[in-house]
């Protein structure tokens, strides 16, 4: 058993969950203890707002709300359920976004745009086609499940596009994606502005909404919710969890299965000899960071398809967040597709407790922000805090080595020795890659 | 013309410190992506001083009497306050890249996303509102220099150069320009300068040669933090009127830009500045410019929309880069983390 559980700990796997559980406690005490330090020094807040604080920074997804004494309870709150998964949808999608990129050496700090043109371009359709439920049109003849279909692919496409942009001039003219990324953000956030600003779709009809776009729903158009609404009552919660898993499921058979996986990964570690091999480098540069968009776009299309949620058009001033918080939802899942499923229900998670802080306490909401940098910042020096597990275990796995083991240990050794001299070439030939590109 | 000159003087101010905040930590070998985050943080912090200073009253007589000097003292204080908290806030950066040889573009995004939250967070709690303002009247109230502010008459003609270069205008711009002269000279014309230097193209070289390399990049991240920190409340001074809201809409990323496009080189990052400078002046004011004073508003008149001149700026970006990126180079060792076993 003991063996299991040792043989269990040496896997790879299991200390990448490891370090990202670490990261997230280790996140979620700082948030504590600047909520611990505000509290503190802030007279009008007090000591006991302080545990309630902290309380619902861990707990805030259970919940419900304050008693006739005025204490907070907790216990099974189907809302907070249901919108934890009807949030995390959109970031699954981004997060996969930034992790297929990653995984092909691309950082795509562009989601935030690639998921603005996702949201114009669905948006566009959905809202424009007449469908035969539509409350805009009088006389529409599509159905509308059809149009739902048109429109979440008009969204993967305008992502697409828009996220080729970058890897079109990081494979072509040597621009540093991250650059690109950034600069593509701000003009879709000025451009998507520019195409809603007094178009017809502005929403005329609810008093006080005139900033907001229609709800697809006033076409007929929403994701159609599989029963997941009773199970999760009074939630927004809908089908489109389920699509945005079956995309991760695709995006690992895509990335480990497949020979055109292969060819992207090995384009991310190390172009050179990538191109050596005979794969074309700048073609699979491109196509990365256009799956990377479509797949923003997705997140941006399930969410705005939902029926009940509203675009603020007038965007020019600020990115949306769901495109950022794909970069924290893929480092922490080591940018596995699979485990991105989990980080992004963990991120919406903290988003409910976020929430839930504001409304309950005097605290607000950029807690979390706080606590997602810091669980960010940690992902960076991953690797160091892997290395620390590592060698926790190895002292502790010397107590009750045998010689085999000790054999295999030195076998080991000798074969990393001998391939030293290759992987030196590896890092040199990666720092010329890396010295000869902009930034 | 006035009003183009110093408009764009004003955006162009920012970006120029925080651009050579970004030479001086990439010469070192840190990439710092973390530039926007430091600003925001910087110009939370200054904004925060002079809030809590004014609350205190100590600079109250002052400004009764108009004793300016005493005023532009503040502001200088307020400056050194952001500049110091910038340094300390890059401090982390410095940590993650040079002790724990993270991922410098990673741990550069976190401060990014870091900056805001905290500061959002500290602001709604400190004003329970989304922006922090001064405690009492305005920027121009208090730090502006005007003509009434140097004895002039209101309407007394001081020539064109007068017009445009004392009055309406911010000492921190002339400060700025000060401290990217000497800094420049420092970095070139130094011995320390060219140590610095040597360990963003050849780490082991210098090392070899008895430079502390870790130091070095110390040293480079940390300048370049409190230059970054300096240029946020700079900007939240000059252009947002001394108030702090989490954003300093994308200045610092600009500033990147303006690096890459200077090719690494102080002159070049000035002319760069300038220039988008005045491509941010014409689009946050294009249809108040009357570029030969007769009174006709050609820009606005043109009919384009204004999204499309905000778009401006980072589409030039883009094609300026697409031109100038097969030429420019960048330190050699940036963004390595150095492994004194690597030969």
């Amino acid at each position: 058993m003991k063996e299991k559980l040792a043989r269990f700990y040496a896997k790879d796997g299991t200390k990448t969950v490891l370090s990202s559980v670490l990261s997230i406690i280790i996140g979620m005490v700082v948030g504590s203890i600047i909520i611990l330090l505000v509290g503190i020094s802030n007279k009008s807040l007090g000591f006991s707002s302080v545990g309630e604080g902290i309380q619902l920074v861990f707990g805030g997804l259970f919940s419900t709300g304050r008693n006739a004494a005025g204490s907070l309870t907790f216990g099974f709150n189907s809302t907070n359920f249901g919108n934890m998964l009807f949030r995390a949808t959109p970031l699954i999608l981004t997060g996969l976004s930034v992790a297929i990129a990653y995984k092909t050496g691309l950082f795509n700090i562009g989601a935030p745009g690639q998921y603005l043109m996702g949201t114009a371009a669905t948006l566009f359709v959905a809202l424009k086609i007449p469908t035969t439920s539509s409350t805009l049109y009088e006389n529409g003849g599509v159905p509308a499940p059809l149009v739902w279909l048109l429109a979440f692919l008009a969204g993967m496409l305008a992502g697409a596009l828009w996220g080729a942009i970058p890897g079109l001039v990081k494979a072509y003219l040597n621009i540093n994606e991250v650059l690109a990324c950034i600069m593509c953000n701000w003009i879709a956030a000025n451009l998507v502005t520019w195409i809603f600003e007094g178009s017809s779709l502005c929403n005329t009809i609810e008093s006080g909404k005139t900033g907001y776009i229609y709800k697809t729903s006033y076409n007929g158009v929403a994701t159609a919710k599989l029963g997941l609404d009773k199970i999760f009552s009074g939630s927004q919660v809908n089908g489109g969890i389920l699509v945005a898993i079956i995309l991760a499921i695709l995006v690992y058979i895509l990335m480990d299965k497949t020979t055109m996986g292969y060819q992207l990964k090995a384009c991310g570690s190390n172009r050179h000899s990538a191109r050596y091999a005979g794969i074309a480098d700048k073609r699979n540069i491109v196509l990365s960071m256009a799956l990377a968009g479509a797949l923003a776009g997705a997140g941006a299309s399930l969410y705005y398809l939902a029926g009940n949620t509203e675009f603020f058009w007038s965007t020019y001033q600020s990115l949306p967040d769901a495109g950022f918080n794909g970069i924290p939802v893929a480092l922490l899942a080591s940018c596995n597709p699979i485990g991105v499923v989990f980080t992004g229900c963990f991120m919406s998670m903290l988003d409910i407790c976020g929430l839930q802080l504001t409304n309950l306490t005097a605290y607000n909401e950029y807690i979390t922000d706080v606590i997602i940098a810091v669980i960010v910042y940690l992902s960076a020096f991953a690797l160091l805090i892997r290395m620390l597990l590592t060698s926790k275990k190895s002292s502790g796995h010397e107590e009750n080595a045998n010689a085999d083991s000790d054999d295999s240990g030195n076998a080991t050794a000798g074969k990393t020795a001998g391939a030293d001299p290759e992987k030196d070439k590896n890092t040199a030939s990666a720092v010329n890659a890396k010295g000869g590109e902009a930034l | 013309m006035t009003f183009l000159i110093q408009q764009t003087l004003l955006y162009a101010v920012p970006l120029m410190i925080v651009a050579l905040a970004g030479v001086f930590a990439e010469r070192s070998g840190v990439i710092n992506l973390a530039l926007e985050g430091i600003m925001i943080f910087g110009a939370f912090t200054g904004v925060f001083f002079v809030n809590v200073v004014q609350q205190a009253g100590w600079f109250a007589a002052a400004k009764d009497n108009g004793n300016w000097i005493a005023l532009q003292g503040f502001e200088v204080l307020a400056i050194l306050v952001a500049a110091l908290c910038g340094a300390i806030f890059s401090l982390l950066l410095a940590f993650a890249a040079i002790n724990l040889k993270a991922d410098q573009t990673i741990s550069g995004t976190a401060l990014n996303l870091l900056a805001p939250a905290l500061v959002l967070f500290l602001i709604r709690i400190l004003a329970n509102q989304s922006t922090l303002y001064m405690a009492e009247g305005d920027a121009a109230s208090w730090f502006m220099i005007k003509k009434s502010t140097l004895g002039f008459d209101r309407n007394a003609d001081i020539g064109i150069l007068g017009e445009i270069f004392i009055n309406k205008v911010y000492l921190a711009t002339y400060l700025c320009i000060l401290v990217f002269i000497i800094l420049a000279i420092l970095l070139y014309k130094t011995r320390f300068g060219l140590r610095l230097r040597s360990c963003g193209e050849n780490p082991q070289a210098a090392d070899s040669l008895g430079i502390n390399v870790y130091k070095m990049r110390y040293a480079g991240t940390i300048i370049s933090g409190a230059l970054a920190g300096m240029g946020g409340f700079v900007y939240a001074l000059t252009t947002a009127n001394c108030s702090a809201n989490g954003d300093v809409a994308g200045f610092g990323f600009l500033a990147l830009a303006v690096m890459i496009f200077g090719n690494w080189k102080p002159g070049n990052i000035a002319g760069a500045a300038l220039l988008f400078g005045l491509f941010k002046c014409i689009a946050a004011s294009y249809a108040s410019i009357d570029i030969n004073g007769d009174g006709v508003y050609m820009l606005a008149q043109i009919g384009l929309s204004s999204n499309f001149y905000r778009m401006l700026p980072y589409l030039i970006t883009m094609v300026v880069l697409a031109f100038t990126s097969k030429k420019s180079r960048a330190p050699k060792a940036e963004g390595v983390p150095y492994d004194k076993g690597q030969r």
